[in-house]
């Protein structure tokens, strides 16, 4: 019965086939979006979560200021800074930090020849590289010596190095940072755009104390990169490096944090739910969509069932019950708004993948959403569609027979 | 396989196929009224074929659907095969008109952009036969009145005669009791409502299909083995047609 009824309703939607075709686009417009939306805000999660694995999973970044403040509020004013004897001891006294290495950045032009351009750059130590999971494409890293007196040695990345040396060899050139000349001893690996869309490869590494001589003129260290070490949990590390701070910084008991430690988890976390509550507001005005071609759907069922008065007649006379009537009209809105939820599915993956390559993030088409709108579209037939069924299944066989 | 066709008048114990006794039907109320039926008894056999005569607002129609569970009297009495069903739900008359009657209507009352088998296969589908068995008891019906390699044809694509010939095979294909007949030659030409006729008077003989016809036309009233004249929703004459009955023997 069940199957015959879908037959028919096939059969009814087809005879009026661009009508059909009309009343599901409200549905199929519901669905392309949110499926659209979804695939997209997933395809971009992903990315997220696949640059916060570039940047080193098991990283933590450890800042002066506020805990509040986050990690794009800059040196908190009051608090007192880091030093390179903090980077020291949170690697030699924290078991679960593989290494620590201090990071301090500032933007400043770089000239080579006559070629002008402005990048980051960081002083640091070879321990960046490690903490960053970052490796060298040609060139070395900073010798010991070199780190220890600050001298004028510098790696270039990747951006950089093309923007200077275009195809040249840059190793063993000597560029300008400002007034500070400096020696090209490596070069760093492509490492890509970060999920906040900054190009990491826009970078120039300097050991830390020829930063600190010749650049910012202090002995303040900006920002402390810990890595930890493989099997050990990010928040016990953390806690690790709380309590050692909290110590080294003198704070009591009762007294906030003075700096922050912040996982690459948490951004990756906090980006997600961005994109989650942007892809939830989508969905509502998408459900906002189908609810219409839900109306648009009971609206034209009302408009069939009227015009087939004479056909539920003809069914009823030969003995169709009261629920055969109502299941054929029933199976026909369903039917229908299936037919709209499969090609908004088609459609939304289809902008999905579009989408998808605009924004260079990955196709990630969620099997979970392709059948919640597969089901929800054959909720709004059932519901939007059974007034009308009720109505057919209740009309007179004799009226309905006697009507033109 | 032939049924013994009772005389009109018979007056043995056997319990006729359909019994009304005291059937009114009143529409409307207050000075709108209108009382279509003013109180019928009328006993049908098995194997009759009725034809039910009267002009237009005698309630011939009106009975017509009463018996055949379309339409509920206001009062009386009906029993069908000995049954009383003048109390019945409407699932339950959907039933008895499914499994124990064919209707042939004057305007056909096929579904258009419906191939003939399709609309033949109407009644088995709701029955739940089976898709094979189902076309099977179709062609064999369209085979039956004569529209055997016209299957897959459209209504309209059929004259008004081989269109009341799918009809009618729609009412035989679940081998009913009864087939109710209303004004089945109405759209027709002489010609045409011959052959109707002629079919519905061997589906009478052959199969024992008892038929109640309703008419105003008397050349069509004539096959019948029995005319009843309804006159303002009354009953006003209920006589075998002796030449029929005669032709017949």
């Amino acid at each position: 019965m069940l199957y015959e009824a879908v037959r028919l309703a096939l059969q009814a939607i087809l005879r009026n086939a661009f009508r059909s075709f009309l009343t599901v686009l409200g549905i199929v417009i519901g669905v392309a979006a949110v499926i659209a939306m979804v695939t997209v805000g997933q395809g971009s999660t992903e990315q997220v979560q696949a640059d916060v694995s570039t940047l080193g999973t098991n990283l933590l970044m450890i800042r002066p200021g506020q805990p509040s403040q986050g990690p794009g509020s800059g040196v908190g004013g009051s608090a007192a800074s880091l030093t390179l004897k903090d980077v020291e001891a949170i690697e030699q006294q924290i078991t679960s930090v593989l290494v620590a290495t201090p990071s301090n950045s500032r933007s400043m032009t770089t000239i080579f020849g006559n070629v002008n351009y402005s990048t980051t750059v960081t002083g640091t130590d070879n321990r960046f590289l490690t903490a960053r999971d970052w490796g060298l494409a040609s060139g070395r890293s900073f010798y010991e010596s070199e780190l220890r007196t600050g001298s004028s040695a510098c790696i270039l990345g990747d951006t950089v190095r093309q923007k200077l040396f275009g195809n040249g060899d840059p190793l063993g050139a000597n560029i300008r940072l400002k007034q500070i000349s400096c020696r090209v001893i490596g070069t760093l690996e492509v490492k890509g755009a970060s999920s906040f869309g900054t190009d990491q490869d826009d970078i120039v590494l300097i050991p830390i104390r020829a930063f600190m001589r010749r650049i910012s003129g202090s002995q303040d260290v900006s920002m402390i990169y810990a890595s930890i070490r493989d099997g050990i949990s990010t928040d016990k590390a953390k806690a690790d490096i709380e309590s050692l701070m909290r110590e080294r910084r003198r704070i009591g008991p009762f007294e906030e944090d003075d700096f922050n430690v912040f996982d690459m988890k948490q951004i990756s976390s906090m980006l997600t739910g961005i994109t989650s509550v942007l892809t939830g507001l989508l969905s509502a005005v998408a459900a906002v969509s189908l609810l219409v071609g839900g109306i648009g759907i009971m609206n034209i069922m009302l408009v069939s069932v009227t015009e087939r008065t004479r056909e539920i007649g003809i069914r009823l006379a030969v003995g169709a019950t009261e629920r055969q009537v109502l299941l054929q009209f029933l199976v026909e809105a369903t039917v229908l708004s299936l037919i709209g939820g499969l090609i908004g599915i088609m459609l939304g993956l289809a902008l999905g993948l579009l989408g998808a390559r605009m924004l260079s993030v990955p196709f990630a088409p969620s099997a979970s959403i392709v059948l919640a709108a597969f089901v929800f579209s054959a909720i709004v037939g059932i519901v939007f569609g059974y007034f009308p069924a009720r109505r057919a299944a209740r009309m007179d066989p004799i009226e309905a027979l006697r009507h033109q | 396989m032939t049924r013994n066709r009772p005389p009109a008048t018979d007056t043995s114990e056997t319990m006729p196929l359909i019994r009304l006794r005291g059937i009114t039907k009143i529409y409307g109320s207050g000075d709108a009224e209108v009382r279509a039926l003013r109180g019928i008894d009328m006993d049908i056999h098995g194997g009759e074929f009725v034809a039910i005569m009267g002009p237009s607002g005698s309630g011939k129609s009106t009975a017509m659907n009463i018996m055949g569970f379309l339409d509920k009297p206001t009062s009386g009495t009906y029993l069908f095969g000995g049954a009383e069903v003048d109390n019945l739900g409407r699932d339950q008359l959907a039933l008895l008109r499914r499994n124990f009657l064919g209707f042939v209507f004057q305007g056909y009352n096929l579904l258009a952009r419906t191939s003939a088998l399709d609309n033949v296969e109407l009644p088995l589908i709701y029955q739940g036969m089976a898709g094979t068995k189902r076309r099977q008891l179709a062609r064999e019906a369209l085979a039956k009145v004569g529209l055997k390699g016209r299957e897959d044809h459209d209504p309209s694509q059929l004259s008004g005669g081989q269109q009341q010939r799918v009809a009618i095979a729609r009412a035989i294909v679940t081998n009913p009791d009864v087939i109710l007949a209303d004004e089945p030659t109405g759209n027709l030409d002489t010609a045409r409502s011959r052959e109707i006729m002629d079919l519905l008077t061997n589906l009478n003989r052959t199969d024992g299909i008892t038929i109640l016809m309703v008419t105003h036309e008397p050349d069509m009233a004539e096959y019948a083995d029995r005319l009843v004249h309804f006159v303002d929703g009354l009953i006003e004459s209920d006589t075998r047609n002796e030449k029929v009955t005669t032709d017949a023997l």
